[in-house]
């Protein structure tokens, strides 16, 4: 009964009105909102990625036609770039544990706040309606002159809502970046701050710098296409390349958007789990920067073959490998926080120490296609699919999944069913390397991405991986619902069910419209966790 | 060539196993590194479960940078020999190498149009030579295609309004894939052929066979047909500057500027004259651009070029185009033309 | 004191977070608009590069005077934002109001001589599209035709005879048609700007004949006052990039 009386305030049960939620400016309440578009987005994106390997369990072009194969990889890459990979979890735990684990009552700039979730609603919407009117078929890339004269299929549209969706990112990287800086709660010094701070700083400085320029971009394709202005098609006088140099001046550093956020989460949930302070915790946190700024000056590795100059190519290639560095920095100091810790395997840990994995391999192929002569025959192949998955599926959505296990008790209130989430962590990790691995493979020995057809050499590889992508879809369909039970039958959570330092712990699970009952003062280090000298029985939590 | 289930394409050129080795070097790292973090996580995993008795107790006394340091410096070691080792690579690979056979290849939605320097055109099949090196030289009609064999390792876009070349030296006959590698729309899977690397004699008789007009040639007859000849090679006209010995020779422009009179001149030169004007010339020819498809524009380029005397080292020195200087048309490429598109078989 | 509470959002502690929150967000939210912009820039430098003298041609089209004018009526402009500023941080109610007033003023005068620009552009053919042409008495160039006649191409149109009305010394009608399309795109994100910029001083003048704005609170001013600056600096970049150099 007392139980039910502390949850009558909270940020959930405040109002129940419809109303009370779109028009909320609770960054916990945008944040959930924020989950659950993504989560729509999410299986729309892969139900068309079903679609594709099921028609690539076969060489022919049997099950769909080349236009519907083609449009289908577009939807998935456009779709799961911007409107879940983007904001997954900057938007939803960012959004959610930013202004907690700072001590602050919420982002600087609520309003806003609420504003950049309705622009990426509207821009999503009309991507959602261009693809409902016919789709586009140029890949997620753009890539002109066949985006801006040749494609004739609904580019105009598609290209207006990721256009959109920029500025939700911009004014939700500028929100995160003003209150870290301002928000901060007594003594929560620049070097007390959780690494996932960090890392949704250095994010936050890449979506405010680099989202403008692929606005730019894309409003230039729109103009190009719908007035037959002649920037990037050179029959009308125009370079192609052009177009490339500044779609990725984004795009690579987009993939630092995704990734970083990912290691943040992975920067928590480690020390938690091995209780054990974070080892190098300023080595991770300038890392999180050094990726952010060099992220920005290796966009040409994308165009060793385009015609880009000989000496550029190089340069790209060299800045690339330094780029390599402070990702394997990173790796290598969760791995020594594991040395003399206090070791358990709860759901969030297993996604963590699969991000790991998953990451180490991901990047260390991202060095064959920074390596010139190695790119030249794997560029535009598998291989780069593969690569990028493992960043961006293997990273990314592992780290996503991990933060959304590890907070779930704070953001609902809830316990996941443990046993539950440890299978589907296995079944994720199972399926995602059967799917994934046999594309690097696929890859090297020169299989063309982006066709619906292909030489019979390439099908037992290829229909490895589209085995594994039904393993994989079963992954992410348990966690869908087994979560969703757990919002009504699940065991009601305490404020701190993992015994995690870090001040969004400190508060009620779920934390009240105000997140604090007082601001907080902050007089230790990030992850202090104490010594466990003496081996002893630890409770199940 | 179907082998069913394998692990890597066929080596059938030069580079492909120099491209290999340094493919099995990454895979080397790669490995080991993977193993390397994923035993470790294993290990600290079980021996420092939560149930075990370890002893916990940790003492860096400040020496932890030894460590940062020594995972900073090896992996940025690593990076720089695999940027090195790629970029002496990369070298050679987009480094043309001297007295290769020039093939045209023009990409379009969505086939490949590839013609020989002796006259033979085919389409998504091209047939080369064993052991000898081979310059494509590549235009779009449309979008941006890429021309990717992956038995030889090589790869390269094929622009529109923009040339690219790509070179290789076959040494292995027998039939290989032929891919285009770069999204082009809703053909771009259709969009493969491929390629025949032949015993340098078979080469030769394939060439013979079928039906062909030298590019050199189709180039005449399109500089006759365009009433290029009207202006150009008149002696003397005083409006338009001579293309004799021009190819591979600077030119001054009219803005003061010397550029080379490349394949890329030539062709800006035909379809926006206005772009660069010889110095001393007023800017009177009028623009080609929609009246002359890419490979006719490639057939004009072959025959201005055999209006020179090849190769264009001989005349390094010559002086920089002038109205004054212009020679007969027809003295010219009796000594300009490659041997092998003699004009006199017609 | 009581004005400042009144103010403060319930996120903050003290106004002077709050200010040194709006304050900083706007920065960013420049530095954002620098990098829009700064695209925008960096392609128009790059085409103008390599077409100069279509580019050069297509600059002398337009009409410095005005250009100059607007330049001049837009640092006015910042001017009276600044005194505007200046009388919210000194308590002259009055002060703020006119200087906003002769502020939207000013930027209404630069939007209409922009529009008038526009219409000349328009009457000359100069604005990019089908109809787009440097001498509007010969709408029917061949080059132009075969240029966008993209269906014709591979096949082996009827040769025709070079016509005089090509044998000008005029620049690429397109690569001039190029520099128009960056002309406008600029000078539209431009004035966009502009408009965005006037809806918000409006609002602010209704704020500020309320009395809304006292020596502790006055960021809307400040903040705006920031927004209306970048705006005239965009402008002062663009008018020697479009009008000046050659």
């Amino acid at each position: 009964m007392i139980d039910q009386l502390a949850e009558s305030r909270n940020y959930l049960n405040d109002d129940y009105r419809f109303r009370s939620w779109l028009l909320t400016t609770d960054h916990k309440r945008i944040a959930i909102m924020y989950m659950i578009s993504i989560t729509l987005f999410f299986f729309v994106g892969g139900a068309a990625a079903v679609l594709f390997r099921l028609e690539l369990m076969t060489p022919k072009g049997d099950l769909v036609l080349a236009e519907t194969y083609n449009k289908l990889f577009t939807l998935h890459g456009v779709i799961m770039v911007w409107f879940f990979l983007i904001p997954s979890i900057p938007t939803v735990l960012g959004n959610f544990l930013l202004p907690l684990m700072i001590g602050a009552r919420d982002l600087a700039f609520p309003k806003l706040n609420l504003l950049s979730w309705y622009i990426f609603m509207l821009g999503g919407a009309v991507t959602v309606w261009s693809i409902v009117a016919g789709g586009a078929d140029t890949g997620w890339t753009f890539y002109t002159p066949y985006s801006s004269t040749y494609a004739n299929t609904n580019v105009i549209l598609m290209a207006v809502g990721v256009f959109i969706s920029g500025f939700s990112s911009i004014l939700t990287g500028l929100n995160f970046i003003v209150t870290t800086h301002t928000m901060r709660a007594p003594g929560m010094t620049w070097f007390r701050l959780p690494l996932f701070v960090w890392a949704h700083y250095a994010t936050s400085v890449i979506f405010v710098l680099a989202t403008p320029v692929l606005a730019i971009t894309l409003f230039l394709i729109v103009l190009e296409r719908g007035f037959g202005i002649g920037i990037f098609d050179p029959k009308l006088g125009g370079d192609p390349l052009l177009f490339q140099h500044l779609f990725w001046f984004y795009s690579h550093p987009a993939v630092y958007i995704m990734v970083l956020p990912s290691m943040g989460v992975v920067s928590e949930i480690i020390p938690c789990f091995a209780r054990n302070r974070i080892f190098g915790y300023k080595f991770i946190a300038f890392s999180s920067l050094a990726i952010a700024v060099i992220g920005f000056l290796v966009w040409g590795h994308h165009m060793f073959v385009s015609g880009q100059s000989m000496y550029a190519s190089m340069v790209f290639s060299f800045m690339s490998m330094l780029v390599a560095v402070p990702s394997a920095v990173k790796v290598f100091n969760w791995t020594a926080t594991l040395y003399k810790g206090s070791i358990s395997l709860e759901t969030p840990m297993l996604y963590s120490l699969g991000f790991i994995g998953l990451f180490t391999l991901g990047g260390l192929t991202g060095l064959f296609l920074a390596a010139l002569a190695v790119d030249v025959h794997v560029t535009d192949t598998y291989f780069v699919v593969a690569h990028f998955h493992y960043i961006m599926v293997g990273g990314a959505v592992m780290g996503y999944l991990g933060g959304l296990h590890f907070w779930w008790p704070k953001m609902t209130g809830r316990i996941y069913p443990e046993w539950w989430g440890r299978l589907s962590a296995g079944i994720i990790f199972f399926g995602f390397n059967l799917t994934f691995f046999p594309q690097f493979v696929l890859g090297y020995l020169g299989m063309p991405r982006r066709v619906h057809q292909y030489v019979d050499d390439f099908q037992v590889l290829n229909v490895m991986s589209s085995a594994g992508a039904s393993i994989l879809g079963v992954g992410y369909l348990l966690p869908l619902a087994y979560l969703i039970w757990s919002l009504r039958y699940g065991k009601r959570a305490d404020p701190n069910p993992w015994h995690a330092k870090g001040l969004e712990w400190q508060t009620p699970s779920p934390p009240p419209k105000l997140n604090f009952t007082q601001t907080p003062i902050v007089t230790e280090e990030a992850y202090n966790y104490p010594p466990a000298p003496a081996p002893k029985k630890q409770a199940m939590s | 060539m179907n082998h069913g289930f394998q692990l890597l394409p066929e080596q059938a050129s030069s580079i492909a196993s120099r491209v290999d080795a340094l493919y099995f070097f990454l895979l080397g790292i790669a490995g080991f590194f993977t193993l390397l973090i994923f035993f470790a996580i294993v290990f600290l995993v079980v021996y420092y479960r939560r149930s075990a008795i370890r002893d916990r107790t940790i003492s860096y006394n400040g020496r932890s940078w030894i460590l940062e340091t020594t995972w900073i410096a090896i992996p940025l070691a690593i990076t720089m020999a695999i940027f090195a080792w790629g970029a002496d690579l990369y070298f050679d690979l987009r480094t043309m190498p001297p007295g290769a056979i020039d093939i045209q290849v023009v990409g379009k939605q969505w086939m490949w149009k590839i013609q020989h320097p002796q006259g033979r055109s085919e389409i998504d099949q091209l047939h080369v030579p064993l052991g000898q090196p081979v310059r494509l030289h590549m235009v779009s009609e449309d979008v941006i295609h890429s021309f990717y064999i992956p038995a030889f390792r090589v790869k390269m876009d094929v622009l529109p309004d923009r040339y690219s070349s790509l070179w290789f030296e076959a040494t292995k006959p027998g039939t290989y894939n032929l891919f285009c590698a770069e999204y082009c729309g809703t053909g771009h899977a259709d969009m493969s052929g491929s390629v025949v690397v032949m015993q340098p004699a078979e080469y030769a008789a394939w060439l013979a066979g079928g039906e062909s007009q030298p590019p050199v040639m189709a180039g005449e007859e399109l500089f006759t047909r365009f009433r290029c000849n009207t202006c150009h090679f008149q002696g003397g006209q005083p409006r338009c500057p001579s293309l004799a010995n021009l190819f591979g020779q600077p030119v001054r422009l009219s803005d003061g500027r010397t550029v080379t009179a490349d394949e890329v001149y030539l062709r800006e030169s035909v379809l926006n004259p206005a772009a660069k004007v010889v110095a001393g010339f007023q800017p009177v020819m009028p623009t080609y651009q929609g009246q002359l498809s890419e490979e006719q524009i490639f057939q004009l380029i072959q025959y201005i070029k055999s209006l020179s005397i090849m190769p264009a080292a001989t005349n390094e020195t010559a002086p920089v185009v002038s109205p004054g200087q212009s020679t007969s048309v027809d003295a010219v490429p009796a000594q300009g033309a490659p041997a092998n598109s003699s004009k006199s078989n017609d | 004191m009581s004005a400042t509470t009144a103010h403060l959002a319930h996120q903050f502690d003290d106004a002077e977070q709050q200010f040194a929150a709006a304050e900083l967000g706007m920065w960013l939210f420049l530095s954002t608009e620098v990098l829009l912009f700064g695209g925008l820039f960096c392609t128009y430098s790059i085409y103008r590069l390599w077409y100069h003298a279509a580019f050069v041609a297509g600059s002398q089209r337009l009409e410095q005077v005005l250009g100059t004018i607007n330049t001049a009526v837009l640092l006015t402009s910042s001017l009276s934002m600044a005194l505007a500023v200046h009388a919210a941080q000194t308590d002259d109610r009055r002060g703020i109001v006119r200087n906003l007033v002769f502020t939207i003023f000013l930027g209404c005068m630069f939007l209409g001589i922009k529009g008038y620009e526009y219409r000349q552009k328009f009457v000359e053919d100069l604005v990019p599209g089908p109809n787009f042409s440097l001498t509007a008495d010969q709408p029917n160039d061949n080059s132009r035709e075969g240029r966008r006649d993209k269906n014709n191409r591979a096949g082996q149109p009827p040769y025709r005879a070079p016509s005089q009305t090509t044998l000008t010394t005029e620049p690429d009608v397109g690569r001039v048609e190029l520099f128009f399309s960056f002309y406008f795109a600029m000078t539209g994100l431009h004035a966009l700007h502009m408009i965005v910029g006037i809806g918000m001083l409006g609002v602010l003048l209704v704020g500020a004949s309320h009395g809304a704005f006292t020596p502790e609170y006055h960021t809307p001013v400040e903040m705006i006052g920031l927004y209306w600056h970048f705006v005239d600096i965009v402008w002062v970049f663009l008018f020697p990039l479009l009008y000046l150099i050659r």
